[in-house]
């Protein structure tokens, strides 16, 4: 009984999946007759919306859609790589954490359905002429867009209720495959969905008036589009880390007794760990995306970080600190789980300086709010201390840092049930200490000169050392310690001895990363300003203002909200539909 | 004694934060201190709350005064002066009232995409000055060009930007906000050549909103100086300051 109430519901997910693939297809092909050029549009293009609020609509939708989508298309690739992981260790453990995450993302499949469908609907509805023009070009990747739909749903389904029958053998091999399709199809909707996306951003194969020239290559292969993929590749998998991670949290506070406690203490620390591991490489992924825009356009540049959003990059910040504050503490309080943990605590202290060091100057903005009093006393705007820490190389000098100290403390929670006993530990141990002292310097180093005393082609250059820096010590620090650690004298991690405040640690990652997406989103698509394509199709509706930050932070925490609560009744629902079968 | 340390640690940031402010006439907002100690607060807290020792002799002051009887009477005396003190804290508040509001002024907004000005449209994403190109092909020219250049800065922008390009002209003490350095490199050092010809060319009054048009007092030259004048100022004060424009090639 309970298989095909299962059983059910997966068709009802690939119903929904394909229903809203089967929608888009219809509606681009019918709609995709090529157009002579952008329309210029006025206000009686627009339908009468009888009291609704379109852009609010639209943004609301499309912002439900996409926190659900990135959640359904990391959890398979967290699954896939645990998956691999258990197949080569021959470790079960592995094999039952990653089952249980499609299990949770089961059900966010659907939504994603319903909520890209909402999308779809309100856009038709609400900004007709635009999905016309966007048709007219992009009318053929519909098709792609609805194969991919269609494949994914398929090979979702293939893989979560094979993973019993395929489990053992060359079948499990196979089962693995699948697993490798489904995630090459998730990928692949979501590079045809960003295409549209940042040709709407940084148009290219149209002329200035919009008319498309033909190549449609072109028309997807723009400006943003490399960057965008890659950036929310990653952030993907960040994002689904640490959704994951706030249901073991939710789990493990809830947890009946020792066994379960231990299981999703483990599902927490694995999950982090793919989060934080994705998060090291986005800072320089989001760099990638913002260099590029400020290339295409220095007007969209200086929107977004000089201009009217630079505040809520402030808030960016200050957000993406409080994420890595909680990764490290979570790693921190993770050292009592190993028997030598405690000889490590007093090192805490002063890697928690550093990273509040640079956390402070991360979030220094540039451009002061001050008081009539504070302004004349500075004569400006711009501090004569703190102007300097405004600028992109202090940040990027600042995030680089942070991310070797947040690495450090994970190198010291690994080292908390386990001690070397190789003759060269204590040479290991310093180069390991020579490397990191040479990086933070050759950071420093790079951030100043480069940042300060040189051009600004220099300076936005120099970064990519930096980052090298950063990546090359610790890819070196992982080598030394795996061959320093062979044959060390270690002890089993005590799982499930995390004090409770630990697991608010990765929920709070969750919720931070939620308001990120949703506040970057915003001020990544606000930065077209009055332009529905930017430079070619003009938004003549009564909508086309920039709203208020404050505005703006009400609307996407409110999304939050709405999301998150729905993400808990996910895990309410999972672990309620576990306990059934269980009995 | 940990929640003592945890104040104490606190206080001594505070300190810091306030000592610019205090010793050297440059305080560091008000608005950027409360940002910066949120933030010490979590971390310290934090940091002292890792095991359940810490955590526990963190609290364990604050639990006494709440659970422990024989503390009756301080309680009650803490439990009337925190509110009190609350009080205080938003009468103050909303006495500073009266007091003008806080600025958010971007001081570098957005530029448009295009600008209208001596009889043309220009489009400041492909605009380029165009004297730039001489400093390779004709370094000599190019000299005579910046020449010009310092010609027209020290006979219109002097008087508020100053003979050093620090923004410290004859008149600048009497403009608020005072006019901008191009000295240093947080300036014309993150702008294109563009941007400044439209900021020279519009002045204050084409600033957008966020920028405060009325609160800028840099006039607009288009109707004073010509368009090959802008572009010669402009070589100017990047030769003068040292600074390179900001390019992507």
């Amino acid at each position: 009984m309970a298989l095909s109430n299962k059983r059910l519901s997966i068709i009802k997910v690939v119903f929904s999946l394909s229903f809203f693939a089967f929608l888009l297809a219809v509606y681009f092909f019918a709609s995709g007759q090529p157009v002579v050029s952008a329309p210029v549009l006025g206000a009686l293009d627009y339908p009468a919306t009888h009291g609704v609020n379109r852009r609010l609509a639209v943004w609301m939708a499309a912002q439900m859609h996409l926190w659900f989508a990135a959640f359904v298309l990391a959890v398979p690739i967290l699954v896939l790589i645990l998956e691999f992981i258990g197949v080569i260790k021959k470790d079960k453990r592995y094999d039952r954490v990653a089952c249980e995450f499609l299990r949770v993302s089961i059900t966010a499949f659907s939504l994603t359905a319903i909520t890209g469908a909402l999308l779809l609907l309100s856009l038709i509805v609400f900004y007709p002429q635009l999905m016309k023009y966007l048709a007219s070009i992009f009318g053929p990747t519909a098709l792609f867009y609805a194969l991919f739909f269609l494949f994914e749903s398929a090979t979702l389904y293939a893989y979560y209720y094979g993973w019993g029958r395929m489990s053992e053998g060359s079948l499990k091999w196979v089962h693995l495959l699948i697993g490798l399709g489904l995630n090459t199809a998730g990928t692949g909707l979501m590079f045809v969905a960003n295409a549209w996306v940042t040709f709407m951003m940084t148009p290219a194969g149209v002329d200035v008036s919009g008319v498309f020239n033909g190549n449609l290559w072109e028309a997807v292969n723009n400006h943003l589009w490399s960057p965008m993929n890659l950036h929310r590749f990653i952030a993907n998998i960040a994002y689904g880390g640490s959704i994951v991670g706030a249901y073991a949290a939710y789990r493990y506070l809830s947890a009946a007794n020792e066994k379960e406690r231990a299981h999703y203490d483990w599902m927490g620390y694995t999950s982090s760990l793919i989060a934080i591991g994705a998060l090291l490489p986005l800072p320089f992924a989001g760099y990638w995306l913002t260099a590029e825009i400020y290339s295409y356009s220095q007007q969209m540049g200086i929107t977004l970080m000089g201009g009217v959003f630079a505040w809520l990059f402030i808030v960016q910040a200050v957000l993406i600190g409080a994420l890595f504050l909680a990764a490290n503490y979570y790693l921190w309080c993770g050292f009592g789980r190993g028997s030598y943990g405690e000889r490590y605590l007093g090192y805490v202290k002063y890697i928690a300086f550093v990273i509040a060091i640079c956390f402070l100057v991360w979030f220094t903005p540039h451009t002061l709010i001050l008081t009539p009093t504070e302004a004349r006393a500075l004569g400006g705007q711009y501090h004569p201390y703190l102007g300097p820490l405004g600028l992109m190389p202090a940040k990027n000098t600042a995030v680089n840092i942070m991310l070797l100290f947040t690495f450090l403390s994970f190198l010291l929670y690994r080292r908390s049930h386990r001690t070397p006993t190789v003759a060269w530990a204590a040479y290991g141990k310093a180069a390991q200490a020579g490397l990191f002292t040479a990086a933070v310097i050759n950071i420093t180093f790079l951030g100043v000169y480069y940042g300060y005393f040189t051009n600004t082609l220099y300076k936005v250059a120099s970064s990519v050392p930096q980052v090298a820096t950063t990546l090359f010590v610790i890819v070196a620090c992982l080598v030394i310690e795996a061959f320093m650690h062979r044959g060390a004298e270690r002890t089993e991690f005590r799982w499930g001895r995390m004090p409770g405040r630990s697991q608010y640690a990765l929920l709070l990652i969750a919720v931070s990363f939620t308001w990120l997406m949703g506040l970057m989103g915003f001020v990544r698509s606000a930065i077209r300003q009055h332009w529905h394509v930017y430079g070619v199709m003009r938004d003549a509706s009564a909508e086309a203002f920039t709203p208020s930050i404050a505005y703006a932070a009400k609307v996407v925490s409110i999304g939050t909200i709405i999301f998150m609560s729905i993400i808990v009744f996910i895990f309410w629902l999972s672990s309620a539909g576990r306990e059934a079968s269980d009995e | 004694m940990r929640l003592l340390k945890f104040i104490l640690i606190n206080l001594f940031f505070f300190g810091l934060l306030k000592a610019p402010g205090l010793f050297l006439g440059k305080p560091i907002p008000a608005s950027i201190v409360s940002m910066y100690m949120f933030f010490i607060v979590i971390t310290v807290l934090l940091v002292m709350t890792i095991t359940d020792k810490g955590a526990k002799g963190l609290f364990a002051p604050i639990a006494a005064l709440v659970e422990d009887p024989s503390k009756a009477l301080i309680r009650n005396i803490v439990f009337v002066i925190v509110p009190v003190v609350a009080a205080f804290v938003v009468y103050m508040q909303s006495n500073d009232a009266f007091a003008p509001p806080v600025e958010l002024r971007s001081a570098h907004p957005a530029p448009p995409a295009m600008v209208k000005a001596y009889g043309k449209t220009f489009d400041l994403a492909t605009l380029e000055n165009p004297y730039r190109r001489l400093a390779k092909e004709g370094p000599v020219a190019f000299s005579a060009l910046v020449r010009e250049g310092g010609e027209v800065y020290f006979k219109n922008c002097v008087f508020c930007h100053g003979p050093k390009l620090d923004g410290r002209g004859h008149y600048a003490n009497a403009l608020d906000p005072l006019p901008m350095p191009f000295s240093g490199n947080d300036t014309i050092a993150q702008l294109q050549e563009s941007y400044v010809f439209w900021r020279v060319v519009k002045g204050g009054p084409g600033l957008p909103r966020e920028g405060g048009p009325s609160i800028s007092s840099m006039p607009s030259w288009e109707a004073s100086l010509t368009e090959e004048e802008v572009w010669k100022v402009i070589l100017f004060i990047y030769d003068y300051t040292g600074n390179t424009p900001r390019s992507w090639k």
